[in-house]
């Protein structure tokens, strides 16, 4: 029978690890470094503050653009920290994650055809949002650079036909970020061309070897950025479901119209929580930094003393490691890794089809389970560089 | 402080070899600096957290918070008398705290007699202890910022983007 589902949909390309992911979440016992969220549970005062408002009946809807209090407090927080001014009634919106937020950009800017510059490897939403969109995605491959989009890179890629950029640092899942001095460089040629620039900063505030810069704070970027962030990654909020958007008032006001009649608003038990986490939460969030920092130089220490060498990547919490010295393609190493040693990574291909030497590790977890999860994967490697001399 | 006793501090268990590798030292400098603390008395020893109630043979079973007042001694204020009774074995903590009394002590014994004695033969015929209160402690919910509970099992699904 002929399916009825849309073309658009038929084609979107499943991902290709789907079966390797159900494989690890029907086995036990394994030791984890496939996961993309923080280890830490949402600090209790946050926690404490949804609770203490369904205690108090907050039930209802709130306004489509979100809490005003938290926008007003986002809006404090963002010219605190990052200097740049977003006005709460008409340059934000609290979205549903910053999933959401980029679904809803692309919607709101995108003609049919136009194309999107994602540098990959890539979290794996923009592409597929991006068709869903209507828009062509384009994928700049950024392995030579050592996972950094370089200002000739860039270029390289743009025509007439480009529309918006999505930029992501620290990057899932390289880990590596941008310095003030090389984004204004990715800049001037974004806004030489009048590009949009969806700039998705989930984990800026994780980042460790610099101050964490946002897009929108250079100079004349602003009113062609679209400043994605969201409270997952730095206070450890991933299912409380709360990202925001912020940028030029056109751009907010059109997602705004199709939020409104998607999702209407984001649950308000959420949002409250949210309200808190500005107000006390980011000493919690230097907190977890500091963790992550020491657990960053403990994997990567480990992955090159095993002969996997990895660059220290300057923020999130993932390492993308290279293992081309086993000979295997990045599933097969993460399907005999989970096999034998009952250790999960996610491999390469998942970010985008270039990466079959990769594999993605994740530092989020305890440090026992951090040490653990290396002494199998060294024995592993050492075992299957043997088998393969053999 | 240093990121050294920060490790350390969390996790006793840390090697040097762990520490080395987390803060990207040499593992002689971190080797150093710990028998530098430890020489020092900065490092006094290292243990583990135990949650009492699950060991069955566990001895030293009741505890007791104990607010004692006491009259200062010239010249040495309430050291010595301080001294004098943070010597008992039996008394595992002592605080000089400001407020209605003066010193906080957490007293331990295999059972309540071995506390009260301990209370009516050795501590309030002290001289210059005018008072004590006495709270037994029913049950521990955290200690030294760890709460005391069978480690819950992770509720994160085992992978994700």
């Amino acid at each position: 029978m002929k399916s009825k589902v849309s073309k658009l949909v038929q084609q979107l390309k499943p991902s290709g690890i789907r079966a390797f992911f159900d494989l690890v979440l029907g086995m036990k016992d394994v030791v984890s470094l496939g996961v993309g969220e923080p280890d830490f549970v949402t600090p209790w005062q946050i926690r404490e503050a949804g609770i203490y408002s369904l205690e108090q009946g907050f039930t209802s809807y709130t306004s489509n653009k979100g809490l005003y209090k938290l926008r007003l407090s986002l809006s404090r927080f963002i010219k605190q920290h990052y200097g740049v001014e977003y006005c709460p009634d008409e340059e934000i919106l609290i979205t549903v994650g910053v999933s959401e937020a980029i679904d809803l950009g692309l919607r709101a800017v995108l003609e049919p055809q136009d194309k999107v510059l994602i540098p990959i490897p890539a979290f794996v939403s923009y592409g597929p949002v991006t068709e869903l969109a209507g828009g062509i995605p384009v994928y700049i491959d950024t392995k030579k650079d050592g996972f950094k989009l370089t200002p000739k890179n860039l270029s390289r890629h743009i025509d007439k036909k480009v529309k918006a950029i999505i930029l992501n640092y620290p990057n899932n899942p390289t880990g590596v970020s941008y310095t003030r001095k090389e984004l204004e460089a990715l800049k001037k040629i974004i806004v030489s061309h009048g590009i949009i620039c969806f700039s998705d900063e989930v984990y800026g505030d994780l980042t460790y070897d610099f101050k964490h810069t946002c897009f929108s704070s250079l100079a004349h970027a602003k009113p062609l950025t679209v400043y994605l962030n969201g409270f997952s990654k730095s206070f450890a909020m991933t299912g409380w479901r709360v990202g925001y958007a912020c940028g030029p008032k056109d751009i907010i006001a059109a997602m705004t119209k199709i939020h409104q009649y998607t999702i209407m608003c984001v649950s308000i038990t959420s949002q409250m929580a949210a309200a808190e986490a500005l107000a006390v939460g980011y000493p919690s969030v230097e907190e977890m930094k500091k963790e992550y920092n020491r657990r960053r130089q403990f994997v990567c220490a480990g992955l090159n003393r095993m002969g996997i060498k990895v660059q220290l990547p300057q923020g999130a919490f993932y390492v993308f490691a290279d293992i081309s010295l086993t000979g295997m393609k990045s599933l097969d190493f993460a399907q005999l890794l989970l096999k034998e040693e009952k250790v999960a990574v996610v491999p390469g291909t998942a970010f985008g089809e270039n990466f079959n030497d990769y594999i993605r590790i994740s530092y989020a977890s305890g440090f026992e389970q951090i040490k653990e999860a290396l002494i199998r994967m060294e024995r592993f490697l050492a075992r299957n560089k043997r088998r393969r001399k053999g | 402080m240093d990121e050294i006793l920060e490790i350390l501090e969390n996790n006793g268990r840390a090697t040097v070899e762990d520490i080395a590798r987390m803060t990207k030292k040499k593992i002689q400098i971190v080797k150093d600096s710990v028998a530098r603390y430890e020489k020092q008395g900065v490092i006094l020893k290292y243990k583990a957290v135990i949650n009492k109630e699950l060991v069955k043979d566990a001895d030293t079973s009741v505890r007791a918070l104990i607010e004692v007042n006491i009259t200062p001694q010239k010249d040495v204020g309430f050291e010595r008398i301080a001294e004098r009774i943070y010597s008992f074995n039996e008394v595992s903590s002592c605080f000089l705290v400001s407020g209605t009394y003066d010193l906080l002590l957490i007293v331990e014994g295999k059972d309540i007699q071995t506390v009260a004695r301990f209370i009516s033969e050795k501590l309030s015929p002290m001289e210059n202890v005018k008072g004590v209160v006495t709270h037994f402690l029913l049950k521990k919910y955290k200690e030294d910022g760890v709460i005391l509970k069978q480690k819950e099992e992770n509720k994160r699904i085992a992978i994700s983007y």
